[in-house]
C-alpha cells in the first residue's frame, strides 16, 4: 500500500515535468487539488526569512489563470521548457499527506534551437490522496536562481 | 581618462537617438565615470534595510560594488567594496551584521565605517618585515561615497569634496527637486518592512531600462493585462510629470476614470490588444485598497539614473538599474509593506506581487521587449529610434499617457553629463 502510493508519487512528479516540457499547461493545472497553494520563491529571500514571491497563485483558479494570461495575454521570449528532476525524498505526514522534495534543473531553448540553463532549485510539495489518484496541495519552488534570465512566464 | 565622445544627433530636441550609444564600449565605460561615478544622486537601498548597528547590504553604483553599512555610531556609510590592499572583494555576502570587515587575502580589516583598522604583520616579527614606519592606515581606507537619506531612501554619491564633479553636485533637497521630494515623501508617510527582493538579469543595455521607465506610450499597449483590468490604460486620467530639469519623471494613472466602454472604443483599432479577451476565474487579488490621499493607483516616480519607486495598486516597490556591461543590466526590486499593515493586508500586496516583478501579469513583457530592441539595434548602429510620440521640440509635462517625452528628457540630461550635447539641444 505504501510503495504503491510512493511510486504513484514518483509517477506524479514525473508528469509533473513532462506536461510543462510538452506544453500541456492546462493539464498540468489538474495535477493540483481545487484548494492548493503554488508559489515561485527564491533561495535569496527564504534564507533571510523574507516571504517576497515571485508567484503566488492561491487555489487552482488562480493557478488557471496564469496559464489563462500566459496563453492570451502575455508576452515572453518564445522558448521551450526542459526540466530535469531528481528522484524525490518522500515522507508520510501523520494526517495521511506526503511530504515531497526534489531538486530540478530547467532548461530553456528558443525556437532556432539555442539552449540555456534557465533555473535551478528545489520543489518543496505536500501531495494528498484523492481516490487513490495522488494531487499537489502544496507546492513551493524554491529557485536558486533568484536572478531570473529575462522575464519568468512559465512555471517552474 | 577616455577619449573624447562625439556625438552627431538627427535633431536637438533628442526625439532621434543613434543605435550605437546602447552598443559602444567607449560610452559605456565613461557613463560609468561621467553619470554613475559623476554629480549624481544614486539610489542605495533602504534605511529600514539596516535596522541595527553593524547591518551591511551591498549593492551596486553603475559597476561598482558599494557596501552600505549602519556604523556603530548609528549613520549609515557606504564605501566602495574593493580592499586597498589589493584590490580584492571585501564583503562577499549579500547582507548581515558584522563587527569589522576582514578582505581574506591578507586578513586587511576595515570598520563599519570603512576605515582600515588592522594591517597583520605591520610592525613585522622579530624585526624583520612589516610595513614602512611611515605607513598611515588613515590613508587606506575604503574609499567612501557622499550619503544621504530622504524619508529612509538612501541616495549615494561619488562627487565628494576630492572628486572633480564636487562642484556641480547638488544636495540631495535640490537634486530630487519639489518633484522628487513630494513623490517620495508620498510612499514613506508610515513606516516600512521589508518583504523580500526580486532580480532580472535583461540581455540589453541599461538606457533601454531607464527609456522603458519613462514610457508612457507603451504601457497599456505591451502590458494588455494592464488595459483588461483598468490597472493602467491611456483612456484614464493621468500623465507625466517631470522635474525642471527633465532627468526624473513620474508616470501616473487614476483608476477608475474611465469606462469599459471607453476603453473598448479607444483600443478598437489598436492591434494585438484586446480589452475583453482575457476572463480569469479569480480576480479577487486585483482589488485596489485605496492608502493614499492623492487617489492614484498607478505611481512611478523615476529618478536619475538608477532609481523607481513604485506603487501599482497595493503593491510597493523600490527598483534599481544595475548596469552589467554595456550588453546587460539586472532589475534589482525591493518589495516593501508597512509595519502595521494588518496580516491580510500583508497578503494581499503578497498576492499583488503576482503583477510586478520577473513573473509579473503587467512587467515581464519589459524583458523581452528590451532584449529585442538591443538585440537588432546592434546590427544597424549608424541607424536611429525615433521618439516623436506627443510630438516634437520642448519637453513638457503632459496630463495624458500618449507621449515620449520623458525619454527625450533622459537623453537631453545623458548627453549634458557626457558632455556630448547637441548644438541648441532643448533641455
Amino acid at each position: 500500500m505504501d510503495e504503491t502510493k510512493r511510486q504513484a508519487i514518483r509517477d506524479l512528479l514525473i508528469e509533473y515535468g513532462l506536461l510543462l516540457d510538452d506544453d500541456k499547461l492546462e493539464a498540468w493545472v489538474e495535477l493540483f487539488t481545487a484548494d492548493c497553494d503554488y508559489r515561485i520563491v527564491t533561495r535569496e529571500n527564504v534564507e533571510q526569512n523574507l516571504p517576497n514571491v515571485l508567484i503566488w497563485c492561491k487555489g487552482k483558479n488562480m493557478l488557471a489563470d496564469r496559464i489563462t494570461s500566459y496563453r492570451h495575454v502575455n508576452e515572453y521570449n518564445l522558448h521551450w521548457d526542459c526540466h530535469t528532476i531528481s528522484p524525490p525524498r518522500i515522507a508520510a505526514e501523520a494526517d495521511g499527506s506526503w511530504r515531497v522534495a526534489a531538486s530540478y534543473s530547467l532548461f530553456q531553448t528558443t525556437l532556432e534551437g539555442q539552449s540555456r540553463l534557465f533555473s535551478v532549485g528545489r520543489y518543496r510539495a505536500r501531495v494528498v490522496f484523492n481516490d487513490n489518484a495522488p494531487r499537489i496541495r502544496e507546492m513551493v519552488v524554491v529557485a536558486d536562481t533568484g536572478s531570473i534570465l529575462t522575464l519568468l512566464a512559465t512555471p517552474i | 581618462m577616455t577619449t573624447p565622445l562625439n556625438v552627431n544627433w538627427p535633431r536637438d530636441d533628442y526625439s532621434r537617438v543613434p543605435f550605437w550609444l546602447y552598443h559602444d564600449d567607449d560610452v559605456y565605460a565613461l557613463e560609468m565615470e561621467r553619470i554613475f561615478r559623476g554629480p549624481v544622486w544614486n539610489y542605495l537601498a533602504l534605511d529600514a534595510e539596516l535596522p541595527n548597528a553593524g547591518d551591511f547590504r551591498t549593492t551596486w553604483i553603475g559597476e561598482t560594488s558599494v557596501v552600505v553599512s549602519r556604523g556603530q555610531d548609528g549613520i549609515v556609510h557606504a564605501f566602495v567594496n574593493r580592499c586597498a590592499h589589493r584590490g580584492a572583494q571585501v564583503v562577499r555576502k549579500t547582507h548581515g551584521n558584522a563587527i569589522e570587515h576582514v578582505c581574506i587575502y591578507h586578513r586587511w580589516c576595515y570598520s563599519n565605517e570603512g576605515d582600515l583598522i588592522g594591517v597583520p604583520f605591520r610592525r613585522g616579527l622579530k624585526g624583520q618585515g612589516g610595513m614602512p614606519a611611515d605607513f598611515d592606515p588613515k590613508q587606506h581606507g575604503l574609499r567612501r561615497l557622499r550619503v544621504e537619506s530622504f524619508h529612509g531612501v538612501l541616495f549615494g554619491s561619488f562627487a565628494t569634496d576630492e572628486s572633480s564633479g564636487a562642484a556641480r553636485l547638488e544636495s540631495l533637497h535640490d537634486y530630487l527637486g519639489e518633484f522628487g521630494r513630494t513623490m517620495i515623501a508620498r510612499f514613506f508617510t508610515r513606516p516600512i518592512c521589508i518583504m523580500g527582493y526580486h532580480r532580472q538579469l535583461v540581455h540589453g543595455n541599461w538606457k533601454l531600462y531607464a527609456e522603458n521607465l519613462r514610457d508612457t506610450y507603451h504601457a497599456s499597449l505591451l502590458h494588455e493585462f494592464f488595459v483588461r483590468y483598468g490597472l493602467d490604460r491611456a483612456t484614464q486620467k493621468g500623465g507625466v510629470k517631470m522635474d525642471e530639469r527633465h532627468r526624473h519623471n513620474m508616470n501616473h494613472a487614476y483608476a477608475g476614470t474611465d469606462s469599459q466602454d471607453e476603453a473598448r472604443a479607444a483600443y478598437a483599432d489598436q492591434k494585438g490588444v484586446e480589452v475583453d479577451r482575457l476572463q480569469l476565474r479569480d480576480t479577487g487579488f486585483l482589488k485596489f485598497v485605496p492608502e493614499f490621499t492623492d487617489g492614484m493607483n498607478l505611481a512611478a516616480p523615476t529618478i536619475f539614473p538608477n532609481f523607481l519607486l513604485i506603487q501599482i495598486s497595493n503593491s510597493l516597490a523600490t527598483r534599481q538599474i544595475r548596469p552589467k556591461g554595456k550588453d546587460a543590466f539586472e532589475i534589482f526590486q525591493t518589495m516593501f509593506a508597512y509595519a502595521d499593515d494588518t496580516p491580510e493586508m500583508i497578503e494581499h500586496r503578497m498576492l499583488q506581487t503576482n503583477l510586478v516583478g520577473p513573473a509579473g501579469y503587467v512587467s515581464m513583457e519589459d524583458g523581452e521587449a528590451i532584449e529585442i530592441a538591443h538585440r537588432m539595434s546592434a546590427t544597424t548602429l549608424n541607424d536611429h529610434t525615433v521618439i516623436e510620440m506627443g510630438g516634437r521640440g520642448a519637453i513638457t509635462d503632459t496630463v495624458h499617457r500618449l507621449t515620449e517625452g520623458p525619454i527625450r528628457g533622459f537623453w537631453s540630461y545623458w548627453a549634458e553629463l557626457m558632455d556630448v550635447e547637441a548644438t541648441g539641444g532643448v533641455r
